[in-house]
């Protein structure tokens, strides 16, 4: 039983107490910092340089590789955000709060991303700027809950009330992601556009997942790195409230 | 129990019907949206005819959302949130028999006006059963999910403006899948299958929105 | 040249690499920032509130004061 809590101790409130986790987060941002910049730049490289370009959609392809990691960036943060939330809202850990916070701007920028490359692809490839297709409609929707999320955590002046407010928001919207997925792929079946068969997402060549793989670590390690900045920014702006809290109390 | 939660439903019910005009708010913001439309994409009964369940659909929505501030702020800001709280109901029972309040008080109304509408946009008489069915099932749905945005936005300033914010988004599957069930009749696609998606989701929001909602209120009441 | 016109798709590729790296460059250059005047808002409040041992008694505290020596140190 000792050992058992005091392992779960470990795993679970070593970062409990912030300090910890800024000597922490200080040991390795460097190495993110440059994990995001190496992999990125050998994927622009690779991407824009390197790798042939598609025999049907020629170098307009070449998008896909900000596209694609960008979109899966945007879900792997919307998972990351509900999982802190449980384990914030559960366990009431407060760095699982302010990492749900600090993620959800990330997330944000990253669906951004996804929805401009993907408006950006599809023109040359569909022939116009937006395509009510399944994949892009849900990506819109999952910006939408970001916003929500956003909105609703600065809503609130007391920093806990708003984390734990958002942290219910996002695990019913995680609940509700996979069903609105189903729900705009069923939509599409219905009235799916004529134009969009011709062509589908290319065909992988080998040689194309090189810079996927390398763009993919590089946003992974891009988060990180933003993740720890906007963390140690939330944590002094947590100390400023004690302090000025203390000093009106006192 | 049980009288103390059908006393709750019946106390909303007194309540919005002394509001007397200003409860029938939501029905005359729908009756007024959906005929905007015709204002907007002009007249031609074939245009109308198609874009029909899917204009009520929406306006259905926004008026469904545009009611949901008031579930608990009133009774927030008067106390009496507080009071029913310690009373002999769970929380979760109190958000249901608020949210199935909410739905007589809009819903119901909605559903009576809806097919009136529909005549006055040339929807074709193969869907009018269906979207009675659609709705019956779908706006529970949207006042149950409504249900944990009011919860959240409790006693927030700006929180009429965000409920939108955070409710439209989870309110897409339904919009889909009715308009779908209506179209669907109305092509001869066939309902059936989009009509026990819709109820699927009712019991689903029924068995699991409380919860949420009820661990909202908690904090706000804290 | 031909890399650049990116076998005439360049108004499409370009474009979208540049709103990539405009919106994570943005979102970092706005996180630094923001990081940057909380520390020395956090750095002028300590200094002014000097004896802060006296004074904060929330559950924070204990965290304060370990950060404050971990900050001290270097």
């Amino acid at each position: 039983m000792a050992t058992k809590t005091k392992k779960a101790g470990i795993g679970l409130h070593f970062f409990a107490n912030p300090a910890r986790f800024l000597r922490f987060a200080r040991k390795i941002f460097p190495w993110v910092a440059i994990v995001a910049v190496a992999c990125i730049v050998a994927a622009l490289v690779l991407g824009l340089a390197v790798v042939p370009a598609d025999y049907r959609q020629g170098d307009a392809y070449r998008i896909i590789f900000v596209h694609v990691p960008a979109s899966y960036m945007a879900l792997m943060i919307y998972v990351i955000i509900a999982l802190a939330s449980a384990a914030g809202f559960i366990w009431r850990h407060p760095l699982a709060d302010l990492i749900a916070k600090s993620s959800a701007p990330i997330g944000a920028c990253f669906t951004f991303i996804s929805l401009v490359t993907g408006s950006l692809w599809g023109e040359p490839m569909w022939g116009t700027w937006w395509v009510w297709d399944a994949r892009i409609t849900s990506m819109l929707v999952l910006l939408f809950l970001y916003l929500g999320y956003i909105a609703l955590n600065s809503a609130y002046d007391d920093p806990t009330k708003g984390a734990r407010a958002s942290a219910i928001l996002a695990l019913v919207g995680a609940v509700n992601i996979p069903i609105i997925k189903f729900s705009v792929d069923w939509w599409n079946t219905l009235h799916q556009p004529a134009t969009i068969s011709k062509f589908d997402r290319p065909s992988m060549d080998a040689s194309m997942i090189a810079p996927l793989l390398l763009m993919v670590v590089g946003f992974i390690a891009y988060y990180l790195a933003v993740l720890i900045i906007r963390l140690r920014s939330e944590i002094a702006a947590r100390r400023i409230r004690n302090l000025r809290l203390a000093q009106v109390g006192g | 129990m049980v009288t103390a939660f059908f006393g709750l439903i019946g106390r909303d019910l007194r309540l919005a019907a002394r509001g007397g005009i200003g409860s029938l708010v939501t029905v005359v913001f729908f009756v007024i949206a959906v005929s905007l439309f015709p204002l907007g994409v002009g007249p031609e009964s074939a245009l109308l005819e198609r874009i029909a369940p899917g204009v009520l659909w929406v306006c259905a929505l926004l008026a469904t959302m545009l009611s949901l501030g008031r579930m608990f702020d009133e009774d927030f800001e008067d106390g009496s949130l507080e009071i029913i709280a310690l009373g002999p109901l769970p929380l979760e029972l109190v958000v249901l028999a608020k949210a199935l309040a909410h739905w007589l008080i809009t819903g119901l109304p909605l559903m009576i006006a809806a097919p009136v509408l529909a005549v006055l946009l040339n929807m074709s008489t193969e869907g009018f059963a269906v979207l009675m069915i659609s709705l019956l099932l779908g706006t529970p749905t949207l006042s149950l999910i409504g249900s944990v945005g009011a919860a959240l936005t409790v006693g927030l300033r700006r929180g009429g403006v965000l409920i939108s914010l955070l409710v439209l988004p989870l309110y897409v599957p339904v919009l889909i899948f009715a308009v779908g069930a209506v179209e669907g009749a109305i092509f001869g696609l066939g309902e059936q299958a989009n009509l026990l998606i819709l109820a699927g989701g009712l019991l689903a929001a029924l068995a699991l929105t409380p919860w949420a909602s009820a661990a909202a209120l908690r904090m706000a009441l804290e | 040249m031909s890399f650049f016109e990116m076998g005439g798709y360049a108004a499409y590729i370009w474009p979208a690499f540049g709103v990539g790296a405009l919106v994570l460059i943005g979102l970092l250059v706005i996180s630094l920032r923001r990081l940057k005047s909380r520390e020395a808002a956090l750095l002028r409040l300590e200094a002014a509130g000097g004896g802060r041992r006296r004074r904060g008694r929330g559950d924070g505290d204990e965290e304060d004061a370990e950060t404050e020596k971990e900050e001290a140190s270097p």
